[in-house]
């Protein structure tokens, strides 16, 4: 098992323990260094191999402690500490919560206390549940919602506690009413927690579309939600912590969704973090993969793999193995010049302008495209080169183009 | 060791739409058939003979300069075929065909070409070319031949193969020979020199002498809704015109009924139907913002009846849309899209 230090957004975690050492499944094996990061737990009883480069789902080469697996490990979990956590201060809970190494679950792995611990000038009323599916094709958060609601429950109500909120909303899109049925059951009698169908349409599950569908609220361009009083945290998330944190457990396993045309047992798999590509596809019956493409995360946003030893990190949301004629076979797909058919402004649903920003990066004129046409704004959607008859890579342009400016920057 | 693992290795999004350039100008092309051959149902050979010229000549100059450029051939991508065939259907129908290969060579070199292709060029290549026609060959681009006429499938008009660099021959007795009271003017030249309206019914049978383009509205129409529905085409640009040039020619009529003439009469005399659903649409030259789109659109309609009406010509269209081509992207630079979240109306 593979286990990266940096599997979050902030500063990487520093290891706690030395190659040849024994661990428990569920023991931290490296802490937090600073207020943004998080601690990483052994996912199995075994011996720490090394610390080591080894190859991430990016492409450079990482800092990871490699953990061999013994045998006799089961699902048991060997380190805990239960504690009572009706008795925390929200800054004692937010410790608590640091201590789990939760991340943001649905791909952006922002740490889950740092997102709950809001500065005092900007009280939250409203703590949104984002139940969207981030993107098609990935279903593990409906799967959570569907089997795991109590959990759900129990992490809602934690994450109201630390941040101050009121209410919370649990927004789901409208093709998961099984989903929202289970929910309603267990709803508090108190009406503090309600659940919400919103359309099904991607990018809803991006947290500024969900606050706008369910609040009619538009969080200003380079702000944040806390702006304007609210905190959006993933289904996934919740639940987990709901599991985990009351038990003291930290976080060890995730569900995965395996799926695509490449995958014999499609599905939603609980998979312990740090498991390579390579097992989680043998067991989904994927055993021949070459000449294919694997997906970390979903088609819209998700990064493709250059090696099966990637490990499943604590952000992978979805494996997704697709065959050849899948894609978009972009050797034979031929691209055209802009034809300006305006298809990529119709569907930017942060109302900006794809085309300009591709003929400004076509001629690499980057500080324009930060300065007037919004950039920083894009969240990489893949909307725009989605719709672009003339195939323009739009996306990986402006990804390249925020690189520049980022560098510039410093 | 087994071989070594081949994996696919792309950016993100991992998906896409199944729709390309091609298929988009494809569709266009299929829109224009049935314009193109009732056009030639009404006017017979010459028409047929003018829509292959003019195509024909649109897609040599296309690969001539794909060679001169040293690039793949272009020809694939439809889009010449269109500027042929919406510059075909803008012409008199007994056009001299060296003429039309002049507007066809004209169009794809100076309209194009020069800019770099496709995507690249400012104004509708297939009006640049007939503006450079209609400046060369003031009188030949005003001589119309009557639709209909019994002997359209057996006999070329005698001005079809006119020799390069002659003036074509007189066609008046040969157009009253063939359908009796001919008069040889549009129904826009005899409202405004004569104050003679046509009656709708004309215009929706093509019973008029006009372009061979200009003189099916409902099929047009038609052609239109096909590719707004498949979203080949912005259903916002023709409305747009329609709908200002209609509002305006309203305006004047409630002005002086007796001098302007009604909104119809504006909506279905001359090009402003094929211009308004197949050439303000073209993509490279329309703005791309959705507030741009209604603008451009409205300038369109409002400036083919300011021509009409107090200009010189008695169409319009065509420079209105090329005037509208022109300012497209000043009109997309002040039509900037809200950025999400940013407060209306204030600029982020």
């Amino acid at each position: 098992m593979i286990l990266p230090l940096a599997q979050h957004i902030g500063k990487p975690a520093v290891p706690l323990v030395r190659a040849g050492e024994e661990v428990l499944r569920g023991q931290p094996i490296a802490r937090a260094d600073g207020f943004l990061s998080v601690p990483i737990h052994a996912p199995a009883d075994g011996v720490i191999e090394a610390i080591e480069l080894k190859p991430s789902a990016r492409g450079p080469m990482v800092e990871s402690i490699v953990l061999r697996v013994y045998e006799a490990s089961t699902q048991e979990l060997r380190w805990a500490e239960p504690r009572d956590l009706a008795a925390l201060e929200p800054k004692e809970l937010i410790q608590a919560i640091q201590d789990t190494g939760m991340v943001g679950l649905g791909g952006a792995t922002f740490p889950s206390h740092a997102k709950l611990s809001v500065p005092g000038e900007f009280p939250i009323h409203t703590l949104i549940v984002n139940g969207c599916e981030c993107e098609p094709y990935l279903t593990c958060d409906h799967k959570l919602m569907l089997e795991h609601p109590d959990d759900l429950m129990v992490g809602t109500r934690l994450a109201m506690r630390a941040i101050g909120a009121r209410r919370a909303i649990i927004g789901v899109e409208d093709n998961k009413l099984d989903a929202v049925e289970s929910i309603r059951r267990h709803l508090p009698a108190d009406g503090s927690i309600s659940v919400e169908a919103v359309q099904t349409k991607y990018p809803q599950g991006a947290e500024k579309m969900l606050i706008k569908s369910l609040l009619g609220v538009e969080v200003p361009p380079g702000k944040l939600p806390m702006h304007v009083g609210v905190v959006v945290n993933n289904v996934g998330t919740l639940a987990q912590l709901g599991q985990i944190l009351p038990a003291g457990q930290g976080l060890t396993e995730r569900v995965v969704t395996v799926t695509g045309p490449g995958i014999k047992k499609p599905g939603d798999y609980w998979v312990p973090i740090g498991t390579p590509m390579r097992t989680v596809l043998e067991w989904a019956g994927a055993p021949d993969v070459s000449e294919r493409e694997i997906i970390l995360g979903g088609p819209m946003m998700g990064q493709a793999v250059a090696s099966l030893d990637v490990p499943v990190t604590k952000g992978v949301s979805g494996i997704l193995v697709f065959d050849k004629p899948h894609m978009d076979d972009g050797a034979e797909r031929k691209s055209y010049p802009c034809i300006k058919c305006g298809e990529c402004v119709n569907v930017c649903p942060m109302g900006l302008n794809p085309s300009m920003m591709g003929m400004l990066a076509a001629r690499r004129e980057y500080d324009a495209m930060g300065e007037h046409y919004h950039l920083g704004d894009c969240f990489e959607c893949g909307c725009c080169t989605y719709v672009c008859p003339s195939h323009i890579p739009l996306v990986q342009q402006f990804r390249v183009a925020k690189g520049i400016l980022r560098e510039k920057a410093q | 060791m087994n071989e070594p693992l081949r994996l696919e290795l792309r950016t993100s999004p991992h998906v896409v739409k199944d729709n390309s350039v091609e298929r988009i100008m494809f569709h266009v092309v299929l829109a224009l058939l049935p314009i193109a051959a009732f056009s030639v149902w009404q006017y017979g050979l010459s028409a047929l003979a003018l829509l292959v010229t003019v195509t024909g000549t649109c897609l040599l100059t296309e690969r001539l300069f794909n060679r001169l450029g040293g690039t793949a051939s272009t020809l694939s991508d439809w889009s010449a075929t269109i500027t042929g065939l919406l510059l075909a259907l803008t012409l008199p129908p007994a056009f001299p065909l060296w003429m039309g290969a002049v507007a066809g060579f004209t169009a794809i070199a100076l309209g194009k070409a020069l800019f770099g292709g496709i995507g690249f060029n400012v104004l509708n290549p297939a009006l640049v070319g007939r503006a450079f026609v209609q400046a060369a060959f003031p009188v030949a681009i005003t001589t119309w031949i009557p639709a209909f006429s019994a002997q359209r499938f057996s006999e070329f008009a005698p001005t079809t193969f006119t020799l390069p660099f002659m003036t074509p021959p007189d066609i008046g007795d040969w157009a009253r020979a063939a359908v009796d009271g001919f008069t040889g003017a549009t129904p826009l030249a005899r409202w405004k020199f004569e104050n003679v309206l046509a009656a709708p019914g004309d215009f929706l049978s093509g019973a008029v002498t006009a372009s061979a383009g200009e003189t099916s509205a409902i099929l047009i129409l038609l052609c239109g809704l096909y590719l707004a529905v498949r979203r080949f085409l912005d259903w916002r640009i023709p409305v747009a015109v329609l709908g200002s040039a209609a509002l305006t020619a309203w305006v004047f009529q409630m002005i002086d009924p007796a001098r302007y003439p009604d909104p119809l009469f504006v909506l279905l005399s001359g090009g402003l139907m094929i211009g308004a659903v197949f050439m303000a649409t073209d993509m490279a030259t329309s703005p791309v913002t959705p507030k741009g789109v209604w603008l451009y659109g409205a300038l369109i309609g409002v400036v083919t009846v300011m021509i009409r009406y107090f200009g010189g010509l008695t169409e319009g269209v065509m420079y209105a849309i090329l005037i509208g081509n022109a300012l497209a992207p000043l009109i997309d630079q002040v039509t900037q899209p809200r950025v999400f979240g940013a407060a209306k109306g204030k600029k982020a």
